[in-house]
């Protein structure tokens, strides 16, 4: 009886799922871009004054650990094409690495913040006015959901090390690795936007 | 491997958990169907007793059984409830999820185990907004559109109700995703897409409003419960914000959301009408593009809710034009299903008086929403019963028709077994006489300029309100007999042949219930969906 229930696997389907969870994922973040737009317009000064005080120096740092962190799991997928298991952990251990790295880096860039009582609620920030309340408040809004999704991108790159580890992943089966890189990708790329929008227009 | 040629029905076949854990853990779109069916039944009579509640508390001006403070916190529980927790997820969730596979000549959705889990996320959503009924300090009494600023402002308990709303929303992004993957790949051979039946094609539209309007109340969402937690200020005035943004990005899901509920219901009664005229759907090409026209156009029409709150007129005039074009569309499908009984051999049947009561009030809804489109009868009539009135012609008569409708329908399917049709109709007849009379005493009441969300009102509205709350009861005697004759007839009812109605689409070429597998063999189409000679 147990055996009339078959098995159905259709990687284009997964992909195609994959590809519709990220327009969604772009449309969450569409909206806070929409919010962004409006208060820059209202704003302008104060959100160009505000912007001075970002490290751009960290964000350049960041970015370019996302942007390598992107090719390595990139290359991973290739790896375990080629059967090169060995290769793909090492490949989305340095992802993993990367990826903690630029939370490590938040961290410190948010402590700065902190120090200098800036951070939403906080008292002095609302003497500086609207302007700059409403900067800081969608720079943390914004950059904070940016690094949960690095969390669950980094939980979902360490399970898929690990089904690879169990050859659960293999050349012959291998699209969740291809759709975790899909989503790790799709973060870097919203960094790619947030980056100028916070620290670059100045 | 015994009894080899019968195979087992979905409800004998109980996989490899035992008990209840045969339906919750159960992977089989057919069983999710079911759960779905039951928890939002339960969520419905919960939203409906709220309702006749407060209709109940209208009777009569002044307090009659409760506060005003409960009267808010029962018209913000009611919306959640009925919005979030049954209309949007409603047809597709229920029907969508038992029929789509079948109709498309499946054996699944293309994704089993994720189809489970937006039902955990359904079940977790609600269970969030009702615990915030009974924790922190209070209910929430913003009404379900939690409005700034005063959702930020109020003492009521709002952060697991938003955020319930919110898991919702996960929930229902999710069957959108996985009825389109469906509807992509899985369709069987030969069933192009002009062959495919109108519900899954509804469907289809739906799923892409679900996919894509859906984040934006997401993260709309998640800035209330931070402008809560932390202050931001993205819609408090006092620091920078604009609560007029609030309003614009809430009804740039919650329009679309609307078709959400309405086109999976256009599609159940575009299967009811030709099936029991026995007669192909008049323009079957029409009611398609129909459809996606009507998802394309409801992305842009949010304004038309926004009339009184302040825009330029460029944008009044723009809003309320395309309001106008997007009744186009639904106008066309109503004349095509009228087209189709012309000359057709009616089985006049419970399903079929539905789908037709469903034409009856989705036209007073449809022609009291374009007097609400229009700029200057909606100065007058915003915030008045009028809307609440073509609010509920629209929801409960558009897509609560159409479900009970796809409900009897469907029925012998599910079931395997057919429902008493003299009480299903004697139902039907309470139900509607009482539904008339509570919304259609509302327009009446709404046009004399009867403000919505107060418990009380003045003594000129007194004889309307009478009427209006006696409705309510009726209505919820009709209801009642209507569910109780289908669940009695559950144990009752005689056995259901594979196509008592003379269907022509896929599900009733397959025994009542059906087999585990729906299909021995995958069906190849050569045909049309209604293919009546």
């Amino acid at each position: 009886m147990n055996t009339i229930l078959v098995t159905h696997r259709d990687d284009l389907a997964s992909k195609t799922g994959m590809w519709l969870f990220l327009f969604t994922e772009m449309l969450l973040f569409g909206g806070l871009f929409i919010v962004y737009t409006v208060y820059r317009y209202r704003n302008q000064v104060a959100f160009h004054q505000a912007a001075h005080e970002l490290s751009v120096i960290i964000g350049t740092i960041n970015t370019i650990i996302l942007l390598i962190s992107s090719t390595t799991i990139a290359m991973s997928i290739t790896a375990i094409q080629k059967k090169n298991k060995k290769l793909a952990l090492l490949l989305l251990g340095t992802t993993i690495l990367l990826g903690l790295a630029f939370l490590v880096n938040k961290y410190f860039e948010w402590g700065e913040h902190f120090k200098e009582h800036i951070y939403p609620g906080s008292a002095v920030l609302a003497l500086r006015g609207h302007g700059d309340v409403l900067f800081y408040g969608l720079y943390f809004f914004m950059t904070g959901l940016h690094a949960l999704h690095i969390i669950i991108g980094l939980i979902f790159i360490l399970v898929i090390a690990m089904s690879i580890f169990n050859d659960k992943i293999n050349s012959e089966n291998y699209v969740l690795l291809e759709n975790s890189g899909l989503y790790w990708h799709l973060v870097d790329l919203i960094w790619i936007f947030l980056f100028p929008l916070f620290y670059l227009i100045t | 491997m015994q009894n080899n040629n019968v195979e087992p029905s979905f409800l004998e076949y109980k996989g490899k958990y035992k008990g209840i854990f045969s339906w919750i853990l159960s992977t089989d779109h057919k069983r999710i169907a079911i759960l779905y069916l039951f928890s939002l039944l339960t969520f419905f009579a919960t939203g409906a007793t709220l309702g006749l509640l407060m209709k109940l508390e209208l009777i009569a001006p002044g307090k009659t059984i409760m506060t005003a403070q409960t009267y808010n916190a029962f018209f913000t529980l009611h919306g959640i409830i009925m919005i979030f927790a049954v209309v949007i997820p409603g047809l597709p969730a229920v029907f969508g999820n038992f029929l789509l596979p079948i109709m498309i000549g499946a054996k699944d959705v293309a994704f089993p185990r994720l189809n489970l889990l937006s039902w955990y996320f359904y079940v977790t959503g609600v269970t969030l907004v009702l615990i915030s009924q009974f924790t922190g300090q209070g209910p929430p009494d913003t009404g379900w559109t939690f409005y700034a600023p005063y959702s930020f402002r109020t003492t009521g308990n709002m952060l697991p109700a938003v955020f319930g709303a919110f898991v919702l929303g996960f929930s229902s992004i999710l069957t959108g995703l996985n009825f389109l993957v469906t509807i992509h790949r899985m369709r069987a051979p030969g069933m192009t897409w002009l062959k495919m039946p109108l519900f899954p094609w509804t469907l289809y539209a739906t799923g892409w409003v679900q996919l894509l309007a859906t984040p934006i109340i997401g993260i709309t969402l998640l800035m209330i419960i931070a402008e809560r937690t932390l202050h931001i200020g993205f819609f408090d005035p006092t620091l920078g914000g604009d609560p007029l943004l609030y309003q614009h990005l809430f009804w740039t899901y919650s329009h679309p959301a609307v078709y959400i509920m309405i086109l999976p219901a256009m599609g159940a009664i575009s299967e009811i009408i030709p099936t029991f005229c026995h007669k192909t759907i008049f323009g079957y090409k029409f009611i398609v593009a129909s459809s996606i026209a009507i998802a394309f156009v409801g992305y842009f029409i949010w304004g038309h809710h926004m009339f009184t709150s302040g825009m330029s007129g460029t944008a009044l005039y723009t809003f309320s034009l395309l309001t106008f074009i997007v009744a186009i569309p639904s106008a066309i499908k109503v004349f095509n299903w009228i087209a189709t009984m012309h000359k057709g051999s009616i089985d006049l049947q419970t399903p079929f008086y539905w789908a037709v009561g469903f034409l009856f009030v989705f036209m007073i809804g449809g022609f009291t929403g374009l007097i609400l489109g229009s700029l200057a009868t909606d100065i007058h009539l915003h915030n008045t019963h009028f809307v609440v009135a073509h609010f509920h012609f629209i929801v409960f008569g558009g897509t609560g028709f159409a479900f009970f409708g796809a409900m009897h329908y469907w029925y012998p399917k599910i079931t395997g077994k057919m429902y008493d049709s003299r009480w299903a109709n004697t139902g039907l007849i309470i139900f509607f006489a009482g539904f008339i009379t509570l919304y259609g005493e509302m327009i009446f009441l709404g046009m004399k300029g009867m403000p919505r969300r107060y418990y009380d009102y003045d003594e000129v509205f007194h004889t309307g309100n009478i009427f209006s709350s006696l409705g309510a009861v009726v209505m919820y005697f009709g209801l009642a007999v209507i569910i109780i004759n289908l669940i009695s007839s559950l144990r009752n009812g005689a056995k259901a042949p594979a196509d008592p109605w003379g269907g022509k689409t896929l599900e009733w070429t397959i025994p009542s219930p059906p087999p585990v597998e729906n299909f021995n063999e995958i069906p190849v189409i050569t045909k049309g969906p209604y293919d009546y000679k």
